[in-house]
């Protein structure tokens, strides 16, 4: 009962958010805190009571429902440690962006944070949901609400950001609606159930050729998200032109929804087709942290510099998954956090900016460590975090990830480790072109406030935490990956942590 | 006493937590408590190690935490003491805290003094870690950790752009060796399945024959992560540069201990290079090369503290001679010898560049001998260290052991002793230019007064240990002492000599002495008899002192293949060709809804028309189907 009620908590926090402005601004924004800070205990707690392992039993809670019967349709979520990571990360940068929105958006306050609570729960139901139709419309409902943030408080040029972004999320999401379909089709034909449910649609049997079809479709709307070159050209866009909350909630959280879909979806219902697809998409994940990095190289524009290193960093999430290896996908999770954490950190930084100069133009910049020592000491971080520094999480992410995709290509993998290079260079060029130099134009900065210090000073200790002992994260998910990789083994089992979640389990098919 | 291990890197980290925490808000004094109080404790912490590991030297193993354990992979925060890095400790920590201590004085008047005590803390924190690591991952922490410092301290002074583009080219110099680097360590993995260093070395000489192909590509990939972080060509182009950064730093981290790092992991996976002789030749023959190159451009430069840069670039290079010799305890020595003399002439530089109001050009300097007598003398002891002054010097015995085996040992050929020899003759010619320019002669540039006691007490110490240290080994022709070697013997293996030169060494080491002495004298010829002379010489070959001058112009190959092309191809696809085609599909669409639009006329006989046309051409697709 615990899964919906935290979906609907999130909601229901949002419509009263909405409602609170009537009353007074301030309300929305402390309604959407608490929201969030009681979410985030929720799955701190969680977190603490998996400790005891379970073997090959991964679920530590579940709820099921029917929904549609007639078709087959349940409100099935179940939370495993994939899940549980995933959703602590939500709720700690959803948090992160609440406080950085909090002087930033002064217009239509209460409409803002309903959006931003939405598009949490929208990603909450993403990351918990085992029944495909339910999955996709919980991909909806985190569009939706994104696409307004973009559209209401962007900046200039946001009506273009925002209908880029709905369009190929949009496009690419019909299509994986027509996977999920042809799926339920294929499997209710051969079996005589038809049913939306991911454990029944696990081991599904069909010819090469359908699976290779039912794939692309998955893998269109994740490699849309994700996202992966060619299909990036969105986010670069969206990333810039959203408020600092939009941007940090797209690139914290948004594209690892298309990583959670692959390691989720693609890699246990397509075994055999995705295996086929892997020197692809291995090549393709290369591409992207190699043409991610040029480009982040030239950009004058902060957050679309950001954009570009979001591009790069999510290419070594592609090259791992397609490794097909624990290692790689240990470092493809770990990945998933540390890039949510330091680039969301990264656009804090630079709406911090904005906020104090109102150009986002880095040729404007310079010289600013003078005047904002400890903003600057930050950005420093959270550079090297970029550029991988070990000690820092996202070393360890990428580490594990090449350290598994050299088991699987050598060629490749000396090519995502030339990425590394370029990745000083454009994390170089941050640092050298904001704070240090001089500078040609005389703002003044105070330096980062008691609340600022609040959000950052948080996601600093946790990306040194993740970098010298990511012990933690790796136990919560080591059964998980061992599962992907095996997905005959992956059943709906009695969950570990709380029973009277599965009252109505009971009445759901077990093979 | 050996559990106190941990707090030798803990405690500079701690005190650089603190300067980076709270440095604003402490005074410059508690401040330089703080900086030089956290390492000095390491260096007595070190001393009672030390003295502890003398009586019982077996190699101490301290397990700190697991720092990742997955499926198939689990490395830990571990330390590892052995002979090896004791020497390393001792060095970083002793050189370390007295570099720290003239820092006080050296940078008495900056806006960033806290800062600067923190960047170099945490520096020294990062050092102790690539040398104590017992895994090659928690190693390569270090190695990126004294990187990043080395890129911070650089750019100390931020608000010169060429400042940041010293530690930028510095960073990512070293970053491409990095990489080479890390991909040894994959592989590494891969056949063995573990980074600790002593099971890889185990497992190496049990699994691997000598020449086995596996140990080939990682030891030329070790080497690459060694080239870029000791500045060895080809990528030694951002030693040079980093001058840029504060004199102290250029004394410790590019002089004494980072820049030796890559000496130091060739010599911690000896096993690997002496299962790869190919690999090995190529060490000794980076070696050979460097030094020689180094020296011609530190002939030509007129900037003290770049003489001093590719002096070390090619000192270095004779260790990596050494090490490709496999005479490591030698290149070890050298090391040792290196960090104190090379440390002493960088303060010595700091100290006249800083009384001289930021001079650099030696050549605006002169006459120094008698107002700066402190800094000239120890200067002149550090001087006569590097180019190996027979007999009174630590240097002549480090590098003499060096030339020796370069061609007595088995791995010894007659080629790589002649470049170490023309490579001795060429030190001690731009050693003693330099001394003769900036102490002898007219005095330029006015000084006021002399340098505070933070700056020359250090300069005193270190003074005595390049010149006493050289006694802890002696070749048995002169004494015959091996405190050094015997106590390294435990963990680097001896070199053997070829029998039929054995009895040679008197007549070698008489060749060394001589070759130094009228490398002095050729200096003493060229900058204070005939003063006029090096001009004339560099006006008749114009082309030969440009190149030398400029390095062997590999900054201008790099920039011309390697920088222009990306930066180019960058910006031209700036605003990313690939949105383009988006841009394209936008652009059709609207273009087409222009065209149907324009069917929308509202005009009746259009439309009528337009029914008409499309009956008949249903039909007849009718009756041709």
């Amino acid at each position: 009962m615990m899964l919906p009620l935290l979906i609907l908590w999130l909601m229901a926090g949002g419509i009263i958010a909405w409602l609170a402005e009537k009353v007074n601004a301030s309300l929305s924004k402390w309604i959407a805190f608490l929201a969030l800070a009681a979410a985030f205990g929720m799955t701190l707690a969680w977190w603490m009571q998996m400790n005891t392992s379970g073997g090959l039993n991964v679920w530590l809670m579940q709820y099921d429902t029917p929904w549609i019967p007639d078709f087959g349709i349940h409100f099935h979520l179940a939370l495993d440690g994939l899940s549980l990571l995933m959703l602590t990360l939500t709720m700690f940068l959803g948090l992160a962006a609440v406080l950085t929105s909090w002087h930033e958006i002064e217009y239509r306050v209460g409409f803002f944070y309903f959006n931003i609570l939405w598009v949490l729960a929208g990603i909450t139901g993403v990351f918990l949901t085992m029944d495909l139709f339910l999955f996709y419309f919980f991909w909806e409902v985190m569009l939706i609400p994104m696409f307004f943030l973009i559209i209401i408080w962007g900046h200039e040029n946001r009506r273009y950001a925002a209908y880029k972004f709905f369009i190929f999320t949009q496009a690419s999401g019909l299509l994986m609606l027509l996977a999920i379909v042809g799926l339920y089709f294929v499997h209710g034909i051969a079996s005589g159930t038809y049913t939306f449910d991911y454990f029944q649609l696990l081991n599904t049997q069909f010819s090469p050729q359908t699976g290779r079809l039912l794939m692309l479709g998955f893998l269109a709307a994740f490699i849309v998200k994700l996202p992966v070159v060619p299909f990036h050209s969105w986010l670069p866009d969206a990333h810039s032109e959203a408020p600092t909350a939009g941007s940090v909630i797209l690139a914290g959280l948004l594209l690892k929804t298309g990583a959670y879909g692959l390691i989720r979806f693609v890699i246990p219902l397509f075994p055999v087709a995705a295996a086929e697809f892997a020197p692809w998409g291995m090549a393709l994940g290369v591409l992207g942290i190699l043409y991610g990095a040029v480009l982040a190289f030239a950009q004058t524009d902060l957050k679309r510099l950001v954009a570009y290193t979001s591009v790069s960093h999510m290419g070594f999430v592609m090259l791992g998954v397609f490794a097909f290896n624990s290692l790689a996908l240990q470092g493809v999770v770990m990945q998933m956090i540390t890039h949510g954490i330091s680039t969301g950190a990264l656009f804090i930084l630079a709406g911090s900016l904005y906020e104090r100069i109102h150009t986002r133009d880095i040729n404007r910049m310079g010289g600013f460590w003078t005047q904002v020592p400890f903003m600057g000491t930050i950005g420093m971080v959270f550079a090297m975090a970029s550029l991988g520094l070990p000690g820092l999480g996202n070393f360890v992410a990428e580490f594990l990830t090449l350290l598994g995709a050299w088991k699987a290509t050598h060629i490749l993998t000396i090519l995502a480790a030339v990425g590394l290079v370029a990745a000083t260079a454009y994390s170089l060029r941050i640092v050298q072109k904001v704070f240090l130099g001089r500078s040609e134009q005389k703002f003044t900065l105070p330096d980062l406030s008691f609340r600022e210090k609040m959000i950052l000073v948080p996601l600093v200790i946790v990306i040194v935490w993740l970098g010298v002992y990511p012990q933690p994260v790796m136990n919560t998910v080591k059964e998980v990956i061992t599962l992907t990789l095996n997905p005959t083994d992956i059943k709906p089992t009695t969950p570990r942590i709380s029973d009277k979640d599965i009252q109505k389990g009971g009445t759901h098919d077990r093979k | 006493m050996k559990e106190l291990l941990w707090l030798i890197p803990a405690l500079p980290l701690a005190g650089a937590l603190t300067l980076i925490l709270a440095g604003d808000k402490l005074s410059r004094a508690t401040a330089g408590l703080v900086g030089c109080g956290s390492v000095g404790l390491s260096a007595i912490i070190t001393l009672l190690i030390g003295f502890d590991f003398l009586s019982s030297p077996q190699p101490y193993h301290q397990l700190l935490w697991s720092w990742m354990a997955v499926e198939g992979f689990h490395t830990e925060f571990a330390f590892h003491l052995d002979a090896l890095s004791m020497v390393f400790l001792f060095v970083i920590t002793f050189v370390g805290t007295l570099i720290h201590i003239y820092s006080t004085g050296f940078m008495v008047d900056d806006d960033g003094f806290a800062r600067f005590f923190a960047y170099l803390n945490l520096f020294v924190c990062a050092m102790l870690i690539l040398v104590l690591a017992d895994n090659l991952l928690l190693m390569y922490l270090g190695w990126e950790g004294v990187g990043l410092c080395s890129y911070l301290l650089i750019g100390f002074w931020y608000q010169e752009e060429k400042n940041g583009y010293a530690a930028r080219k510095a960073f990512i110099v070293t970053r491409v060796g990095d990489t080479s680097m890390a991909i040894g360590l994959f592989m590494l993995f891969q056949a063995f399945g573990t980074l600790n260093i002593q099971e890889l070395m185990t497992h190496a000489s049990q699994t691997w024959q000598v020449g086995a192909h596996a140990a080939v590509v990682i030891a030329f990939l070790l080497l690459g992560g060694a080239v870029g972080k000791s500045a060895q060509l080809p990528l030694q182009t951002w030693l040079p540069d980093a001058m840029a950064g504060p004199s102290p730093v250029s004394a410790l981290i590019h002089a004494a201990t980072m820049v030796t790092a890559g000496v130091y992991l060739i010599a911690r996976t000896h096993v690997i290079f002496e299962l790869a002789p190919d690999a090995q030749m190529a060490v000794g023959i980076v070696g050979a090369v460097t030094l020689l190159l180094a020296g011609c451009s530190a002939l030509t430069q007129y900037d003290l503290k770049r003489v001093l840069a590719y002096s070390t670039i090619s000192q270095i290079g004779y260790m990596f001679l050494a090490l490709g010799i496999g005479a490591w305890s030698a290149g070890i020595f050298h090391f040792m010898i290196h960090a104190f003399f090379k440390a002493l002439l960088f303060l010595g530089a700091g100290a006249v560049i800083m009384l001289l109001h930021h001079e650099h050009d030696m050549f605006k300097m002169g006459g120094l001998r008698k107002k700066l007598p402190v800094i000239y003398w120890t200067f002149l002891i550090g001087s006569a260290s590097l180019a190996a002054i027979p007999f009174v010097t630590a240097g002549f015995y480090s590098k003499d052991q060096i030339l020796w085996l370069a061609l007595a040992g088995e791995k010894g050929n007659p080629v790589f002793y002649a470049a170490a020899l023309a490579g001795a003759f060429i030190t001690s010619v731009y050693t003693f230019r330099m001394v003769f320019v900036t102490f002898f002669g007219h005095e330029h540039t006015h000084v006021g007064h002399d340098a505070g006691r933070s700056m020359t007490v250090p300069l005193i110490i270190l003074a005595i240990l390049s010149t006493i240290a050289g006694f802890i080994e002696l070749p048995h022709t002169f004494g015959h002492v091996t405190l050094f070697s015997d106590f390294l013997n435990p963990v680097l293996p001896t070199v053997a000599l070829k029998p039929e030169l054995e009895h040679l060494e008197v007549l070698f080491q008489a060749i060394a002495a001589v070759v130094a002495l009228s490398g002095v004298y050729i200096a003493y010829f060229f900058y204070v008899k005939q003063p006029e002379l090096p001009t004339v010489i560099k006006k008749a070959v114009p082309g030969l002192h440009h190149l030398w001058y400029n390095g062997w112009g590999f900054d201008a190959l790099y920039n011309t293949l390697l920088v222009r092309p990306y930066v180019f191809l960058s910006t031209l696809n700036k605003n990313d060709v690939i949105d383009k085609v988006y841009g394209g599909m936008v652009t059709f669409t609207q273009y087409c809804n222009g065209v149907l639009v324009r069917t929308q006329s509202g005009m009746m006989r259009w439309y009528v028309m337009g029914i008409v046309i499309g009956a008949i051409l249903m039909l007849t697709l009718g009756l041709m189907l």
